[in-house]
């Protein structure tokens, strides 16, 4: 059986690279995916700290998790989609009305 | 195999049902009211507030867990929940004409408004990780479309955009944290996380550490402590301005009631390592709001500067880590609540059809234009500056007293030499609305239209 502990890397290397991914890359879109990425390295250390714990919590704190990031694709495409409209482009640093 | 029905205490978390049902209301009666009619949502929506508050009184003193430890009733939830109905009910008499005004009055602004109250009112009473993660999402997702409501607004989409990315991304941090305190110690629910490491002790697990690390990240990004604040001004100036409000009163005493709760309730074990953090964090926080408060030019941002750096004063009181910190961030919220939905009120009051009056220019002359609108701005300044004998000064005495207290001295004197640099640029307006003339294009307006009044 493999440890839990290569679980654990496995998503802190995910979570790293959506974290880079969203500090580096600058298109909207990949950005988002990389925020996904994140959230499923969140999931796959709910998946394994529940079945090594063998307690359920785990499992059913994924399908919540799951549950949200659809609510967050439905805002944030919406989002993405009425930019793209206005302004014919996603990238963010072409989004820069604001700044001080 | 017994199988024992959970008890349902939907009791317990009654004001913030009051206010899901308000808000299902709202979004059945959108059907049904004409365009143009959309103000008696808006009476619809007081009625829930007004529910949503009696009920809270009622359930005042009580003290119980429900749903499995899931959720508590306690004063502590309560009183942020009538924060919250505050900040609601004042945004949603602030936002009836503005609306109006800006072209877009549509039901599901008070829906949106209704849901992201339901959600901080869920947090503040969250006792289990998922459940505040879960209320911190309601919150934010209704508060993303809210910013970005002005939907063909190119600086109100950039803000919606702006705060979606940076929001998801701190959740994700903030989830992260959760699941390696769930790794680390076999449970999400706060009460058994305080057992566990009773039991067990902090050291040899690194988990831990981690995890409180990226929940203090997480919290960070949502009440807007330095590093984590450069959504903040970019959001706030390019909302709609009662959005803005709630966001700068609501979101922000939301993301307090949750990270006071897991801090100071389920991590005070791991309080040595964490203390100085947030000391930190607060003199970042304070300064960097406060200087940069300084340069603006908009009131919006100017303000969204000074909402970090009342962050800063608040996690001073946090720092300090006693019941006196909490009392004094309760109330320090309380009058930050009415103080800032105030000014921004004025914001919104100044509003004319289509455009609005956001520069600090536009206040000149205010004082012998409209006196009493210029004297409540006023005192709502002197208050956020913290000037005896307003609101502010009292509440602030209480943050810096619980940090003196605790030992925090140079934290408080940090603090109050921070009061003393916000007071340039809250007095700055007053100076503005008080001394200086309207400026030449607004005067040679007014005069024109007096020649031909005269004609």
């Amino acid at each position: 059986m493999v440890p839990v502990s290569y679980y654990l890397i496995l998503s802190g290397i995910l979570f790293t690279i959506g974290t880079v991914g969203i500090l580096v890359r600058r298109n909207a879109l990949v950005i988002f995916m990389s925020i996904e990425v994140m959230l499923n390295a969140v999931n796959l250390t709910f998946l394994a700290a529940g079945r090594y714990l063998n307690s359920l919590d785990g499992q059913v704190i994924v399908l919540l998790v799951l549950t949200v990031a659809a609510a967050e694709v439905a805002v944030g495409l919406a989002l993405i989609v009425a930019i793209f409209r206005s302004r014919g482009t996603t990238d963010v640093d072409e989004v820069n009305l604001l700044k001080w | 195999m017994d199988f024992v029905v959970p008890t349902v205490d939907l009791g317990s978390i009654a004001p913030a049902l009051l206010v899901l049902a308000t808000a299902l209301l709202v979004l059945v009666g959108e059907l049904f009211t004409a365009p143009g009619r959309k103000g008696a949502l808006a009476v619809l929506a007081l009625l829930g507030v007004a529910g949503a508050t009696a009920k809270s009184f009622l359930l005042w003193g009580q003290s119980e867990t429900a749903f499995g430890g899931m959720v508590a009733l306690d004063n502590y939830g309560l009183f942020f929940g009538l924060i919250f109905l505050i900040a609601l009910g004042m945004t949603v008499l602030l936002s009836v004409r503005y609306l109006d005004q800006m072209d877009m009055d549509h039901g599901e602004y008070y829906v949106l408004l209704l849901l992201a109250t339901f959600g901080m009112m869920l947090m503040a009473s969250g006792t289990d990780l998922i459940v505040i993660f879960l209320g911190l999402e309601i919150l934010s997702l209704s508060l993303y479309v809210l910013a970005g409501f002005a939907r063909t607004d190119l600086r109100a989409q950039e803000a919606a955009l702006k705060y979606f990315l940076l929001g998801a991304f701190s959740s994700g941090f903030l989830l992260y944290g959760a699941a390696l305190t769930y790794a680390a110690t076999g449970t999400t629910n706060l009460a058994r996380i305080v057992g566990f490491l009773a039991q067990a002790g902090v050291a040899g697990n690194p988990l831990l550490w981690i995890a409180v690390g990226l929940l203090m990240v997480g919290f960070g990004f949502k009440v807007a402590t330095v590093p984590f604040q450069m959504w903040v001004p970019d959001v706030y100036q390019g909302a709609p301005t009662p959005v803005t409000a709630f966001m700068s009163v609501g979101a922000k005493a939301a993301g307090f009631a949750g990270f006071l709760r897991v801090f100071l309730y389920a991590f005070p074990a791991l309080s040595v390592d964490w203390t100085w953090l947030l000391a930190a964090l607060a003199v970042l926080t304070m300064t960097l709001g406060n200087v940069v408060a300084i340069a603006q030019g908009d009131i919006k941002r100017m303000l969204a500067y000074s909402s970090i750096a009342h962050a800063g004063y608040l996690l001073v009181a946090m720092a300090s880590n006693s019941q006196a910190g909490v009392s004094a961030v309760l109330f320090y919220l309380v009058a930050y609540a009415f103080t800032n939905l105030g000014a921004f009120a004025v914001v919104v009051y100044l509003a004319r059809q289509g455009q609005e009056a956001l520069e600090l220019s536009d206040y000149a002359g205010l004082g012998s234009r409209a006196p009493l609108v210029a004297l409540a701005m006023t005192t709502f300044m002197v208050s956020l500056a913290g000037v005896p004998p307003t609101a502010g000064f009292v509440a602030k005495f209480y943050l810096f007293g619980a940090a003196v207290e605790a030992g925090l001295v140079w934290l408080a004197v940090i603090g109050v030499l921070n009061s003393v640099i916000s007071a340039y640029y809250y007095l700055r307006l007053i100076v503005i609305m008080y001394m200086r003339e309207p400026s030449a294009l607004l005067a040679l307006a007014e005069s024109t239209v007096g020649a031909i009044f005269k004609i």
